[in-house]
């Protein structure tokens, strides 16, 4: 075995570039989407975008720290830093004070921490682990039950502390699963069911029903000659059936006022332009005035005269969108398609499967935030509050994506020592 | 592993993006909807505020209407460099306020708008209009100001201002900057008025003028009007009686006695509603809170007054309904009680109807003994209990329910309030004889005593007195009006009554009252007052049979109520009934009296006089209950 002269060999350097342009981005937007003619200076820390840069630092730092460490310690202690996660998701349970209805923070001192947002890092650590052990075969149910299990213990806890969206980056590792030979039915059940359910919020209970038996008996008319098919159908059409009586169940009981009213005004039932439709309406009409080529830096209207809420954090899209226009955005979705490119193509280089699933973990989880905070901020889906990767503002975003993305640039810098 | 699921993945997470990418190209490029981006345009949320309802008096006459005004606005956030010195010229302001006032926006937000100058004249408005392209950040809000158009009737319609913090927190309706009814029916009826806001979604542009409504209005409301309102006022009536009264301080209620509407309803001094509004309100509501003579308060729901003789009717029905008197009966010329007697003017012997012609105390206070301690009711206190039901059914003692706000419930002991002073089976008729003249701890606002004199028209019930007689054009539901609320004297018992008043106008002590041939019911009081001169008093109704009109009048500080009451209510009554005035001689005298010289201006402490013990004859006794303010004026 080669001796390791450097950490920085043998590392990513186009992922890291990625990396370091949309910190970048993330930054120059925050300084527009806050900025004022009082605080003018961008280096000014009692702003977000002076913040902003103190968690860039940090972060690069952290980026450090992460190559630095041995890539074996990861393998090792996979299991142990997802545990010490849990811990802290429970700790935030008990300890964190109510923000927003959401107990998720823990606070030392001046700091805010948010371990939902470090969970995800361990999470696909675990997971890694778990999958990449030799006698491990995912056709195998316990090998199922237990990866689920991995996946939705840091979710369940992050849903008591009644944050949703950063519970549901967790079903995000269905990609993981499915890459590592869960059956792809299960990624097209589980799509038909989400779309289903769109459905039954949308149109009549019983007309759908209705529809399901035709559809059904149709298919049973077409597909008579094999019995297996029928029963399939049968199956199939029961289940359906089940997925829509559960929805009005599910959107009057299990959703929270806030989060039937999103789904309301992204289907258009309400359009409650001060209340619950405001921040989308405003995300939009700051999006559509950019046009093609956008307003230029500084001189979005929209997002800097606080039409826009939560303009540095989960709207930060906004401000891109109405300062750089449709270049802007086109650029800044082709960076993301990029970095996600590169890292489903490091997964692919990999001997180790430890790599390779930590990999996809890495690109599901990111994929995740991107299509959520665009698709929100485009009116395509409900408010989910979930911060743009590298982008939003905010310090436990910005180390978590940071060490997730570090740990599998180190993880890819060994490969060449990998002999499995 | 499935061979195929990294180009599945890959392609996915393609799709998704693809289909953002569309979706952005459509919201960005082809979407005309969200394209603001060629002037840099703004979006603004104008509150469209309703207008307030209209006010008709019940011939239809105008009484309040809306005037246009402007609120300049500012957003300080988009204001740019500016010529401050004709900014300043325009707006007429100082250079120093419109740096004060710059600075007052900032604090509270940079991005919202806040108010910059209030309620711009249309003037001055047009003037800064055309100009108001230069001045980035500003815009002017239409907004409304009352006017009252017949200057009259200020304490019954009341005034409106701008909402605070508190009654937000309280309502959420309201938002700042909304008006609100303060007093009067603005404050009673301020839901029927007050209409709905709306908010429109306009786009401005760099140059701050706005281009039209942001997706074709689709997501505006439209603010809704309130709804007039048709008063029982007779605004000619009211506007008379207030001249009548000028210089003079006291109140006056008139009623249709049939259906409890009120004709006019006025406190004495009053001043122009019209000086309650807009930018000098504050000013003017200063200068009028601390006015010695009260102009604020509204005497005639709020001001406790003895009403002296007035109140004998009233004693007189309940006694002859109880059988405890009757037409012939007659008492000794005096009032014997210990060693002191009350004593009466000269007059030939009389029975009950001369009683009233000649406003004998004497044979009234021996009314209320014989009532009082008549052996049917056990003790006094039963009697007097008996006589308390009697006067409340005439909506004494309590509040009568009118539409309008902070109406007082007026002064009428319960036995309880007698037995803490005397104790218990310790007090009679002679300790508290003085109500049987209505003097004593009697305390009737001027509203309670035209009501009164509407059940002795109706011959025994009355409604509700109120002032809205239909809500945009429909007949007002909004109170239970229709309810008949008879009073424990049954009709056939007025009679004798009746006819007593009748000859007080013609040929006892309100002659002066007289006019053609309108057969007049009235009743003088002259009703003792320790701080300064007797109050004069009038109730009265005409015509006699199917009464249109019942008033009463109430005149500090003037004396007799054949002196200053009696022609005010007369000449009241042959306006309203006549529509002319016949005697121009006893009109001017009234209305260049001036009384206000003997008003018990502050530093008399005025306030309900302790029970005294009634052993001295009532005409040396101190006199209660003259005017006290029992609630802030808001």
């Amino acid at each position: 075995m080669r001796k390791q002269t450097s950490i920085f060999q043998n590392i990513d350097w186009l992922t890291v570039s990625l990396y370091l342009v949309l910190m970048f981005i993330g930054w120059i937007s925050i300084y527009a989407a806050v900025y004022n003619e009082e605080h003018s200076s961008i280096l000014d820390i009692s702003q977000n975008y002076g913040k902003q840069l103190l968690w860039i630092g940090g972060s690069l730092m952290i980026a450090i720290v992460v190559l630095i460490i041995d890539a074996r310690f990861y393998d090792a202690f996979a299991y142990l830093i997802y545990g010490l996660m849990i811990l802290f998701l429970i700790a935030a349970l008990f300890l964190s004070r109510d923000v927003k209805g959401a107990h998720a923070w823990i606070e030392i001192g001046a700091f805010k921490l948010q371990p939902a947002e470090f969970a995800k890092f361990a999470t696909a650590l675990a997971l890694a682990k778990y999958l990449s052990l030799l006698e491990i075969k995912i056709e195998k149910i316990q090998t199922k039950i237990i990866s689920s299990l991995i996946v939705t213990l840091p979710a369940a806890i992050i849903l008591l502390q009644n944050d949703t969206g950063s519970a549901l980056v967790f079903g995000s590792f269905i990609f993981v699963l499915y890459r590592e030979g869960l059956s792809q039915n299960v990624l097209i059940i589980g799509f038909f069911a989400a779309l289903l359910f769109v459905i039954a919020l949308m149109v009549d209970k019983i007309i759908l029903l209705q529809i399901i038996a035709a559809l059904a008996a149709v298919s049973v008319l077409l597909m008579r000659k094999t019995r297996k098919n029928i029963v399939t159908i049968m199956l199939l059409a029961v289940a359906s059936a089940a997925v829509v009586m559960s929805v009005s169940y599910v959107y009057e009981k299990a959703l929270q006022p806030h989060q039937k009213q999103r789904i309301d005004v992204l289907l258009g039932k309400q359009t409650d332009l001060k209340g619950a439709g405001y921040n989308v309406n405003q995300s939009l009409i700051a999006i559509g005035s950019g046009g093609i080529s956008g307003k230029g830096f500084l001189q979005g209207t929209q997002t800097k005269f606080d039409f826009v809420p939560e303009q540095s954090t989960d709207f930060i899209f906004c401000t891109i969108g109405e300062e750089w226009g449709f270049i802007g955005s086109f650029i800044l979705i082709l960076l993301y398609l990029g970095l996600l490119y590169r890292i489903l193509f490091i997964a692919e280089r990999q001997k180790s499967a430890f790599t390779r699933v930590y990999a996809y973990g890495v690109a599901s989880i990111i994929f995740f935030h991107v299509m959520v905070n665009i698709g929100m901020a485009i009116g395509l889906l409900p408010v989910i509050g979930i911060p743009l990767p590298f982008i939003s503002y905010g310090g436990s975003s910005l180390w978590s994506f940071t060490i997730l993305l570090f740990i599998l640039i180190r993880l890819d810098s060994y490969r060449t020592f990998v002999l499995r | 592993m499935n061979p195929n699921s990294r180009i599945v993945i890959a392609g996915i997470f393609t799709v998704v993006l693809l289909i953002y990418l569309i979706r952005l190209f459509y919201v960005q490029v082809l979407n005309e909807q969200y394209k603001l981006s060629a002037n840099n345009n703004v979006i603004r949320y104008v509150t469209d505020y309703p207008a307030r309802g209209l006010i008709y008096d019940r011939k239809g006459e105008l009484m309040v209407f809306n005037e246009a005004v402007y609120d300049l606005m500012v957003i300080p956030r988009q204001v740019k460099e500016l010529d401050t010195t004709e900014f300043c010229r325009l707006a007429d302001i100082s250079k120093e306020e419109f740096i004060r006032r710059m600075q007052k926006a900032k604090k509270f937000s940079r991005f919202k708008s806040s108010i910059f100058e209030k309620q711009i004249p249309p003037e001055q408005y047009a003037l800064l209009q055309e100009k108001l392209y230069k001045f980035n950040g500003f815009y002017v809000l239409p907004r409304t100001l009352r006017k009252y158009p017949t200057k009259s009737a200020a304490h019954a319609l009341g005034y409106i201002g701008e909402v605070d913090e508190k009654l937000i927190a309280k309502d959420p309706y309201y938002q700042m900057g909304d008006y609100i009814g303060i007093s009067g029916i603005e404050q009673s009826y301020e839901k029927e008025l007050r209409g709905k806001r709306g908010v429109r979604i306009v786009m401005v542009d760099v140059h701050n003028r706005e281009k039209g409504s942001f997706e074709d209005g689709k997501y505006d409301s439209v603010s809704v009007a309130g709804e007039d309102i048709m008063l029982t006022l007779d605004a000619k009536l009211q506007a008379y009686a207030e001249t009548l009264m000028q210089n003079k301080a006291g109140g006056i209620a008139a009623i249709e006695p049939q259906t409890g509407e009120i004709l006019a309803i006025l406190s004495s001094p009053t001043y122009d509603p019209n000086i309650m509004v807009g930018k000098a309100r504050n000013k003017n509501y200063a200068l009028l809170s601390t006015d010695p003579y009260k102009s604020l308060f509204n005497r005639a729901m709020m001001a406790y007054y003895p009403p002296g003789s007035t109140f004998k009717l009233a004693s007189a029905l309940s006694a002859v309904n109880e059988h405890i008197v009757g037409p012939g009966t007659s008492y000794p010329h005096s009032f014997v009680v210990g060693s002191k007697s009350v004593k009466c003017h000269p007059h030939p012997p009389i029975a009950l109807e001369g009683s009233i012609q000649y406003s004998c105390n004497p044979y009234f206070c021996n009314v209320f003994r014989s009532f009082v301690d008549n052996k049917k009711y056990g003790t006094s206190e039963n009697g007097y209990r008996v006589w308390r039901e009697y006067i409340m059914s005439f909506g004494v003692g309590k509040k009568i329910g009118v539409d309008m706000p902070h109406e007082l419930p007026g002064l009428l002991p319960a036995p309880e309030f007698y037995d803490k002073i005397y104790g218990k089976g310790r007090w009679k008729a002679s300790t508290i004889y003085s109500l049987g003249i209505g003097q004593g701890e009697l305390g009737i606002t001027p509203l309670q005593m035209a009501n009164i004199t509407a059940v002795i028209a109706n011959r025994g019930y009355y409604y509700t007195p109120h002032i809205v007689k239909a809500i945009s054009g429909k007949p007002n539901t909004t109170r239970n009006l229709s309810e008949k609320h008879s009073s424990k004297v049954a009709p056939e018992s007025f009679t004798v009554v009746i006819d007593g008043m009748q000859k007080v106008v013609e040929a006892g002590t309100a002659r002066v009252a007289r006019f053609g041939n309108t057969v007049i019911c009235g009743k003088t009081g002259t009703a003792q007052n320790p701080h300064g001169k007797d109050h004069s008093l009038f109730v009265g109704f005409a015509p006699r049979e199917n009464p249109k009109i019942a008033v009463a009048v109430m005149v500090e500080n003037s004396g007799f109520g054949a002196t200053w009451a009696a022609p005010i209510a007369s000449l009241m009554m042959e306006l309203y009934l006549t529509d002319t005035i016949t005697r121009p001689d006893l009109e001017k005298r009234i209305m260049e009296g001036d009384l206000l010289k003997d008003y018990p201006l502050p530093g008399t402490k005025i306030k309900i006089a302790p029970p005294a013990k009634r052993d001295s004859v009532w005409q040396e006794t101190e006199q209660p209950v003259v005017l006290t303010e029992n609630k802030k004026q808001n």
